[in-house]
């Protein structure tokens, strides 16, 4: 090996992640259901991000009653109709973005940043290290994933932030298993043995050179399992396990609508809907990305 | 006999998968709760019924002793008795399991039966409109919550179209009419071998909703798989010799290619089960249909924590024995996998 392949993988592993970003955006300007699907996502994050500014009336969408309005079908005033309470649905599943979204794009980052590092420790150090780690997740993966956030959340009691941090628990191994699978491809790249021969210490390594070279997998798995959670949240809304009333949510609002739905579908049509529309934006999203960048290739 | 080497590595992975399983469901249901007494008795408990309860589930021992007694009485089959129900956990569960089941196959049996032609048909016409149309329909069905496609197909094919049952498992009124004797507990079976036309009409037509429900999610992803290994398996040069011998491309297609592509998906029909499984829940929900998602459901809102132990780990082990299975019948198609 000559002295400036010891110095070019440093610099090649900036360039790349630069290069995989423009690379991504690409791929998704092309892409016409990619175009359409990112709009969607950042349409329904803005408004999430600013639910009281957009909802029309948004104290009734945060779970005010209003009983001289039950029940009243989609019009010109209440565009998707009110709820047997006599709340504005339109205002109620744009407060509902907020626990029906933003939560678990939360989740999905938690648990991104516990199974990451944990996967590149496993990938890097080998021997027992990853014996221990990778035992660890099979015991998490042996469950059906949904049925082990059930039980950790009913466990720990129900609302918002406890099927969060059950969801958390339940899906970090995958990342765990995604990472050290590319951990294990890079550590036999040059710009790692280089790194290793000049005695730089392992956990730099891990932080400098593996972990910034996992992110575009991560990121596709991310977009898919963006999906997954969310319907894994309205999931637990809908058991009654998530968000609690009068809150909203959207798989609390379905669950409500559930027993008007023959004759005032509006009440679960709407939320449901919604919950379809975010969720086929990120599959959709990353079908592609996944099509393009495969994180599986590295298992 | 590497065959048998594969096997009994493969069972021994499996139990200490299954000793690990047991160890999460006692730390969940166990420890989690800050007090597993309390919530035993309900919110109205006395200090001196906490200290009983506290004292008959052991609570007051050492964890791994606490542990050791869960395990025995596992062994012996008792799971507890459902605080909701007041009766054995495991006859709750064992009496609720042929409706799951039977609603569970028919979903899989559905999965399979369209997804596995809706991914071939993908291949075939790889980037033609066919494909995309099959594309976006398989990931439309992983899209869409079990818990709300139950309610626009109710709306749909009882409201509007008045087709098909709205919910339940067989119509009330059949009890009198032409009643199901109850044999295996599949109520298509038993209607079967009985004879009894009018009730196999009456349930075949009340399954079909919550087991098309259910089959959607599965649809997508075996469509998906079915179209990446036959992708796979059409570039490789037997096939290419095939078609150099001029053997049609249907041939091709659905006796070379689809028998060697069948074992990925097989994979996937493994791990869509416990998809399904769980999916039940929600379906079971929707339309009354009175399996153990019902009562799963029942439990988890009612803090029922022997029910909510038992069906964990029941739902893990089915879990884990569908996965050995699924790998043993892939070893057995395809011998070059146990040789790995």
């Amino acid at each position: 090996m000559t002295m400036t392949s010891l110095e070019v993988p440093a610099l090649k592993t900036e360039e790349k992640s630069t290069r995989t970003f423009r690379h991504v955006l690409s791929v998704i300007v092309r892409d016409p259901l990619s175009l359409a699907s990112t709009i969607v996502i950042i349409l329904f994050i803005l408004i999430a991000i600013f639910a009281w500014q957009i909802a029309p009336n948004p104290l009734e969408g945060a779970g005010k009653t209003n009983v001289g309005n039950t029940m009243l079908a989609p019009s010109g005033e209440h565009p998707f109709g009110t709820d047997k309470l006599g709340r504005d649905i339109l205002s109620r599943v744009i407060m509902g973005a907020q626990p029906a979204l933003i939560v678990p794009i939360g989740v999905v980052l938690l648990a991104i940043l516990i199974g990451a590092p944990l996967g590149a420790l496993a990938g890097y150090k080998g021997g027992w290290v990853d014996e221990l780690i990778m035992r660890i997740t099979d015991l998490f993966l042996a469950f059906p994933s949904l049925l082990l956030a059930m039980a950790i959340a009913s466990a720990l009691g129900r609302g918002l932030g406890k099927a969060a941090f059950a969801l958390v628990i339940s899906w970090w191994p995958w990342y765990t298993r995604l990472v050290r699978g590319v951990t294990l491809s890079l550590k036999e790249r040059y710009f790692v043995e280089a790194a290793q021969a000049i005695g730089v210490r392992d956990w730099v390594i891990i932080w400098r050179h593996i972990l910034p070279n996992t992110i575009s997998p991560i990121l596709v798995q991310a977009t898919v399992d963006l999906g997954t959670v969310i319907l894994a949240m309205g999931g637990l809304a809908f058991l009654g396990l998530g968000t609690q009333p009068p809150s909203p949510d959207w798989g609390l609002m379905v669950s409500d609508g559930r027993t008007y739905i023959l004759t005032q579908p509006w009440i679960a049509t709407f939320p449901g809907i919604a919950i379809f529309v975010v969720v086929l934006a990120f599959n959709l999203l990353g079908d592609t990305l996944r099509d393009v960048f495969d994180p599986r290739q590295y298992r | 006999m590497q065959k048998l080497e594969f096997i009994l590595r493969r069972l021994l992975s499996s139990l200490f998968v299954l000793i690990g399983v047991s160890i999460m469901t006692f730390f969940i249901a166990r420890v989690v709760p800050t007090n597993a007494a309390e919530l035993y008795i309900g919110p109205k408990a006395r200090p001196d019924d906490i200290a009983r309860v506290t004292k008959q589930l052991g609570l007051d021992k050492p964890l791994p002793v606490q542990y050791a007694i869960y395990m025995s009485e596992l062994f012996h089959g008792d799971l507890g008795v459902s605080l909701g129900t007041k009766r054995p956990v495991l006859t709750e569960i064992s009496g609720r399991l042929p409706a799951t089941l039977e609603l569970l196959i028919t979903g899989m049996f559905l999965a399979v039966l369209f997804g596995v032609p809706l991914g071939v048909l993908s291949a075939r016409w790889q980037g033609k409109l066919p494909d995309t149309a099959v594309r976006i329909l398989s990931i439309m069905g992983v899209s869409m919550p079990a818990f709300f496609l139950g309610l626009v197909l109710q709306i749909f094919f009882f409201r509007d179209l008045h087709l098909l049952p709205l919910a339940a498992r067989v119509a009330s009124d059949l009890r009198f009419t032409s009643p199901i004797k109850d044999i295996t507990g599949f109520f298509l079976i038993d209607s079967l071998i009985t004879g009894n036309w009018a009730g196999l009409k009456d349930v075949a037509l009340h399954i079909l909703l919550p087991a098309l429900t259910l089959a959607a999610y599965p649809i997508g992803l075996i469509a998906r798989m079915t179209r990446a290994s036959m992708l796979e398996v059409l570039e490789q040069d037997y096939i290419r010799t095939a078609r150099a011998y001029g053997v049609r491309e249907a041939v091709i297609t659905y006796l070379y290619a689809l028998k060697n592509a069948i074992g990925p998906t097989l994979t996937v029909v493994g791990i869509t089960f416990a998809y399904a499984l769980v999916g039940t829940f929600f379906v079971e929900i929707i339309f009354n249909w009175p399996g153990l998602g019902q009562f799963t459901v029942r439990s988890l809102l009612g803090l029922d924590y022997p029910a909510i132990m038992g069906i964990t780990l029941f739902g893990a082990v089915g879990y884990v024995l569908i996965n050995l299975i699924v790998d043993l019948l892939q070893a057995w198609i395809d011998p070059r996998i146990s040789l790995k």
